[in-house]
């Protein structure tokens, strides 16, 4: 069984909590009263992420204050106050304008965790464009099918990612018509069919005033991972901003005198929703780290950036815990006040390293990019079962679901069964649509719920429980990876001729990418084929997604329709019985 | 183990792992992550390779420190050394 509930003393925290009480904020009035904490464009022009993230502190008495810190590989520390980053922003804003790109025209972003990186998505922001991240570990392969997906119209990448990853894929990218370069250490680029970011900016006006924003107007897309077919590019609008910033204020606990670090990189959902918007709109100092994983290195930024809000996720403190808590010891986090993690769930071991490392808890939280947000957390004021997702967020309706073949859902009320997580549809944040795929959206819900696609319980006190996914989809150190994009680009290698990817558990990723690999007649199983393969899907896919093991079969299990069965190879990776093998085509 | 040994150990143990890496074209004075496409699990793979390879565990704190390929194979010869 669980280990022991933590018991909270709200009054006695270092900070008293935003929602003191939990049962405070229920009610469908919730979403009216969090609007009122933003201000709307000025002269009721409407909603703009943007506005509510930087402009309106620029204008007000947190002019001055420390918005953004970057803190570089080498050493270097770029800082914006909100005055700075609001002008900054601008003259992003006005340069893709002069570019001709207007409202509603897709900007993709594919940079590490650089200054411009966060002026070019707010930027895009104030332009009304969509600002459409792309992690940059990502290889050509999922870079192609996002850009060409997205019918992105710009752009903005650093010099040596277009070198090595885009310009070779840039005839089949019709629809994109501007390129942006960022030089290296502020150097200005000068490569063929593109734009140089410095001269772009320099050349622009600092003053720009947003136009009229719908909060309906579509601001951001991120693309996600199903089990068929291709990535999914869920819709979110400006209203969205509505649900970052309040639960940016409730499930994270930000106060606008917080520092706060989300190591999320932008490229996932996390990473924009809460490492840029949502601490920004609560009036934060956001700290943001270029470099990779390092746990000397992460203590360091804790200690003498003085983080009092930090959120991370399980894999990265999978890795601390295993570098050793002396490490962490070797400072002291007088200012660290509130932990939380996101991207798969906790375990609650990890939840407890927290006391032992810092004092304190981590705080699990729930959500996916199709959410927008924060929906099922750990509350500062809320007593934490360890391992638990946690409770809905005020205004979030949450349940257990058995959906029917009809198309209808069975509500399941008994405590600790087993079923899908749905959730009831209408927070602000929630996805609009799957970019031009209107059936696959439809599909999410059924019998009046988003089905989320996660396996859950609820327990007699109302904390979810993860269990597991419905569906094929690996979850890798806390990101989505679907098994298709990894089998398509397998079988462009000459030798492959069937290929079936799973998840196989991993004690640091959670999951890992494991291919299993039937060759074609003429090609023999070696060590030295299997590191050719292995190269070619690292080098199309690149290294986040591509398989981390190759295992070399006679035959991939499929349906007599040809539908790979990833759950009879998952079965068979784990020693499990192989369940219901009827409709199996092919098999060892 | 002699100083080329030890840079063929490591550079096998890296092929194991990013087997597109190409030591023709690796500068080893340079940041292996700058010139290679490697994630963190690659990384914590690299080093169990490493231990594979030459006997040496190099703890997960001094890792990060280690850049390059000349201060890897620095580092196993200095530990080889001191064994």
């Amino acid at each position: 069984m669980a280990p022991t509930t933590l018991v909270k003393s709200p009054r006695k925290l270092a900070k008293v909590p935003n929602l003191l009480r939990y049962e405070e904020g229920i009610g469908p009035e919730f979403f009216s009263r969090a609007r009122e904490e933003l201000d709307g464009l000025p002269g009721g022009r409407g909603l703009n992420i943007a506005h509510e993230a930087v402009d309106r502190h620029a204008a007000g008495p947190r002019a001055g204050q420390l918005a953004l810190r970057c803190l570089r590989k080498n050493g270097k520390v770029h800082e914006f106050t909100y005055a700075e980053l609001a002008l900054e922003t601008n003259r992003f804003a006005n340069a893709l304008s002069s570019l001709g790109v207007g409202k509603g025209d897709l900007v993709g972003i594919l940079a590490g965790r650089i200054p411009e990186l966060y002026v070019a998505a707010l930027g895009t922001l104030k332009n009304r464009s969509v600002f459409s991240p792309l992690f940059s570990a990502f290889g050509p392969e999922p870079i192609h099918t996002r850009l060409t997906l997205g019918k992105a119209k710009a752009l903005v990448t650093t010099e040596l990612l277009y070198i090595r990853k885009v310009a070779p894929l840039r005839d089949r990218l019709p629809d994109l018509e501007h390129v942006i370069l960022i030089g290296e250490d502020g150097a200005e680029t000068n490569t063929e069919g593109t734009h140089d970011y410095r001269r772009l900016l320099a050349d622009a006006d600092d003053a720009y005033e947003i136009g009229p924003t719908d909060p309906g107007d579509v601001a951001l897309v991120h693309f996600t991972s199903g089990t068929t077919g291709r990535p999914k590019g869920a819709v979110h609008v400006h209203e969205a901003i509505v649900w970052h910033h309040v639960t940016g204020k409730l499930a994270l606990d930000l106060h606008p005198d917080d520092v706060f670090w989300c190591t999320a990189d932008p490229g996932w959902v996390t990473g924009t929703s809460y490492g840029i918007i949502s601490p920004l709109s609560n009036g934060a100092t956001v700290i943001a780290d270029e470099a990779e994983f390092d746990a000397r290195r992460w203590y360091a930024i804790l200690a003498e950036q003085g983080v009092s809000v930090w959120y991370t996720a399980p894999t990265a403190i999978r890795m601390l815990m295993k570098a050793g808590t002396e490490l962490a010891r070797a400072h002291e986090y007088p200012a660290l006040r509130f932990l939380a993690s996101v991207g798969e769930p906790l375990h609650p071991a990890g939840v407890l390293w927290g006391v032992e490392a810092f004092g304190l808890p981590f705080h699990d939280t729930w959500w996916q990019t199709e959410t927008g947000g924060i929906m099922i957390a750990n509350l500062a004021a809320m007593d934490i079962k360890p391992g638990s997702m946690g409770r809905p967020m005020p205004g979030i309706e949450a349940a257990i679901v058995h959906t029917r073949e009809d198309g209808g859902v069975d509500l399941v009320t008994e405590p600790l069964e087993e079923g899908d997580l749905a959730l009831r549809p209408g927070w602000p944040s929630m996805f609009r649509a799957y970019l031009g795929e209107p059936e696959r959206y439809e599909k999410a819900f059924a019998g009046g719920w988003y089905i989320t696609g996660d396996l859950a319980r609820r327990d007699e006190d109302g904390y979810f429980w993860f269990v597991g996914r419905a569906d094929d989809v690996i979850k890798s150190s806390g990101h989505l990876i679907g098994p298709f994009e990894v089998e398509s680009v397998l079988l462009e290698h000459p030798a492959v001729a069937h290929a079936g990817v799973i998840g196989k558990p991993d004690p640091v990723a959670g999951e890992i990418v494991k291919a299993f690999v039937a060759l074609k007649p003429g090609f023999e199983p070696s060590h030295e084929l299997e590191k050719e393969i292995l190269a070619h899907a690292r080098v199309r896919l690149g290294a986040v997604v591509a398989p981390k093991e190759i295992e070399f079969t006679d035959a991939v299990p499929a349906t007599r329709s040809g539908k790979i069965m990833r759950r009879l190879l998952k079965a068979r990776e784990l020693g499990l019985p192989e369940g219901d093998v009827s409709t199996l085509e092919t098999a060892e | 183990m002699n100083q080329d040994e030890i840079r063929a150990a490591v550079l096998h143990a890296l092929s194991e792992v990013a087997p597109e890496a190409d030591p023709a074209t690796l500068r080893p004075d340079l940041s292996l992550r700058d010139q290679l496409d490697i994630d963190s699990m690659d990384s914590l793979n690299f080093v169990i390779g490493i231990h594979e390879q030459t006997g040496v565990d190099i703890p997960e704190a001094e890792w990060a420190r280690l850049q390059t390929l000349d201060q890897v194979v620095d580092y196993v010869a200095a530990a080889l050394e001191t064994a």
